[in-house]
């Protein structure tokens, strides 16, 4: 346990870092499987992101709440068993929202269980702090996931079938780049946000 | 009152200039004939797709010295030579615009992500031709006749498609330009997909179809040679591909000669002399010691082949030297001569 008392203050901080300064995705490069597996469209993108915010901020409020129960030996079996709580109501859920995106998503959604970022937060953040703190930080962390996996659908989806959350945008002769839809696409347009916003830093640095 | 002077100088006694810039320019002129050609076989198209490809990759390179704070690095001529190389390996009738995106992949995945010249680990043109052959399958193994008629005044139909739209259909305007009979089908996919060998002189002259600048095996072979004569390219390089190209393919001829091509065919058809000779031999992609050269030369001779005869693609040189760019670190660990006075290894 941290020596060190943590502070109480909600700030505005708390829920924007996990959207910019300590991003999941572009600043921290956590959760890389759903980031490149399951960004081929926006829809996809929007409908994980949700889920895992979903499951992220749920399981924040538990742990969260029985922080001073849970033994530090078993501590990390204990948080897996209510992750996996949260993500069987949301597997079922979005099946029975849309059996087409359920399919689309495939395993991923039952993998958000081991899903570093949700294991992250309730080890560093919802274990020490107390529960609205932590949801309002996981909520953070849980959009600016979000966020960060429309940048990537949005590209992949635009470039790789010439639409945006299904809708055409260009006439039928546009010529899909079919390799935005395939795993490389994943790592290209991902590259391409990190290359950006690690260019936004070093300009903001210099200037 | 005049006094002699002797210059007094250690060595190294280095009478040329052999920086990078002089090198790479001497690359340039050695492609110079083989874009004439092209531009001579395919009219107006190949021209446009060189110019394109050229800007495309000088444009990335100064875009990513501008984003990283640092000097121009467009007098070094490597981005030319990427560009028009990535040109040679296109088909004529290439969409502009899908040519634009090959040069700004090459150059952006290939180089700039890596550090710019001197430490890209792939052939940028090749990585650039590589990208494309993913994202646009058809339009990458769409051919144009070549000496068609009007080709000095009129471009491909295909050339100058919309930017982001599909390529119009070409078989119409093949029907009325081409001369006799015209397929659309290069040496390579008429041997594998009809059984239909092309007579090997057309294939040293380059009388026949296919990317822009690698139907001439004679005109390549002749340009390499103005460099290695200048010694500014690894002659060994080219020639160990050669071997493990004439060996595997020679195994595979005396297997069976109805199903697999015979060596001469094989060693002159396709992108094999361009690939070979100009990309192949890139100082930053290849292996630095004699051994690791051998290795290296067979590795790429014998991947060709085996992607050709086996593969679902009917080229396989792009292939098979990036995948030998991707062993050249390891091959170079492999074959570090022992030092002078260091003790053998007990085996």
């Amino acid at each position: 346990m941290s020596l060190i008392k943590q502070d109480d203050r909600i700030t505005v901080d708390t829920f924007l870092e996990g959207i910019w300064r300590e991003n999941p995705v572009f600043v921290m490069m956590l959760g890389m499987c759903p980031v490149l597996a399951v960004t081929n469209s926006a829809i996809n993108a929007l409908a994980m992101g949700l889920a895992t915010a979903f499951v992220l901020v749920a399981s924040s409020l538990l742990v969260s709440l029985f922080r001073n129960l849970i033994p530090s030996e078993v501590r990390i079996a204990t948080y897996i068993v209510i992750i996996s709580t949260f993500v069987t109501i949301v597997d079922y859920t979005m099946q029975a929202l849309s059996q087409e995106v359920y399919n689309a998503l495939g395993a991923f959604i039952q993998l958000i269980v081991v899903n570093c970022i949700i294991l992250g937060r309730a080890e560093a953040c919802a274990s020490r702090n107390k529960p609205l703190k932590s949801m309002v930080n996981a909520a953070g962390m849980g959009l600016g996931f979000t966020l960060a996996l429309l940048c990537l659908g949005v590209v992949r989806e635009i470039l790789g079938s010439g639409s945006l959350f299904g809708l055409p945008l260009f006439s039928e002769q546009f010529q899909p780049w079919v390799v935005m839809v395939l795993p490389p696409g994943g790592f290209l347009v991902l590259g391409g946000w990190l290359l950006f916003f690690e260019w936004l830093k070093t300009r903001k640095q210099y200037a | 009152m005049s006094k002699k002077h002797i210059v007094l100088h250690t060595a190294p006694h280095v009478k040329k200039p052999q920086d990078v810039p002089t090198i790479m320019r001497n690359v340039v002129y050695a492609l110079l004939p083989i874009v004439a050609f092209a531009v001579y076989q395919f009219g107006i198209s190949v021209l446009a797709l060189v110019i394109v490809t050229t800007l495309a990759c000088l444009g990335t390179e100064r875009f990513f010295n501008w984003m990283g704070n640092k000097p121009s690095s467009l007098s070094d001529w490597s981005s030319t030579i990427s560009g028009i190389l990535l040109a040679l390996t296109l088909p004529p009738g290439f969409p502009l615009w899908m040519a634009a995106v090959a040069g700004i992949a090459g150059i952006a995945i290939g180089k700039a992500v890596f550090g710019g010249i001197g430490y890209n680990v792939f052939n940028p043109a090749l990585v650039g031709r590589a990208f494309v052959q993913a994202a646009f399958p058809v339009a990458i193994t769409t051919w144009t006749p070549a000496f068609f008629t009007g080709r000095f005044s009129e471009f491909v139909p295909s050339s100058l498609t919309a930017p982001f739209m599909m390529p119009p259909e070409t078989a119409e305007w093949v029907k009325q330009v081409a001369v006799d009979g015209f397929t659309g089908a290069t040496p390579l996919s008429l041997h594998k997909f009809q059984h239909i060998s092309t007579a090997p002189f057309d294939l040293y002259t380059g009388m026949v179809a296919g990317s822009a600048g690698e139907t001439s095996a004679l005109l390549i072979l002749v340009c390499g040679l103005y460099l290695v004569i200048r010694k500014m390219m690894n002659w060994q390089i080219p020639a160990w591909i050669f071997v493990g190209v004439v060996a595997t393919s020679g195994v595979l001829y005396l297997i069976n000669p109805e199903k697999f091509a015979d060596p001469v065919f094989m060693l002159f058809s396709g992108g094999l002399m361009l690939g070979a000779m100009f990309m192949a031999s890139d100082m930053v992609g290849s292996p630095l010691t004699p051994k690791g050269v051998m290795i290296y030369g067979l590795l790429i001779g014998f991947l060709t082949v085996l992607i050709r005869q086996f593969g679902s693609l009917s080229e396989g040189i792009m292939y098979a030297i990036l995948l030998g760019n991707a062993m050249t670190p390891l091959i170079d660990t492999w074959t570090q001569p022992r030092l002078f006075g260091a003790r053998r290894k007990s085996a």
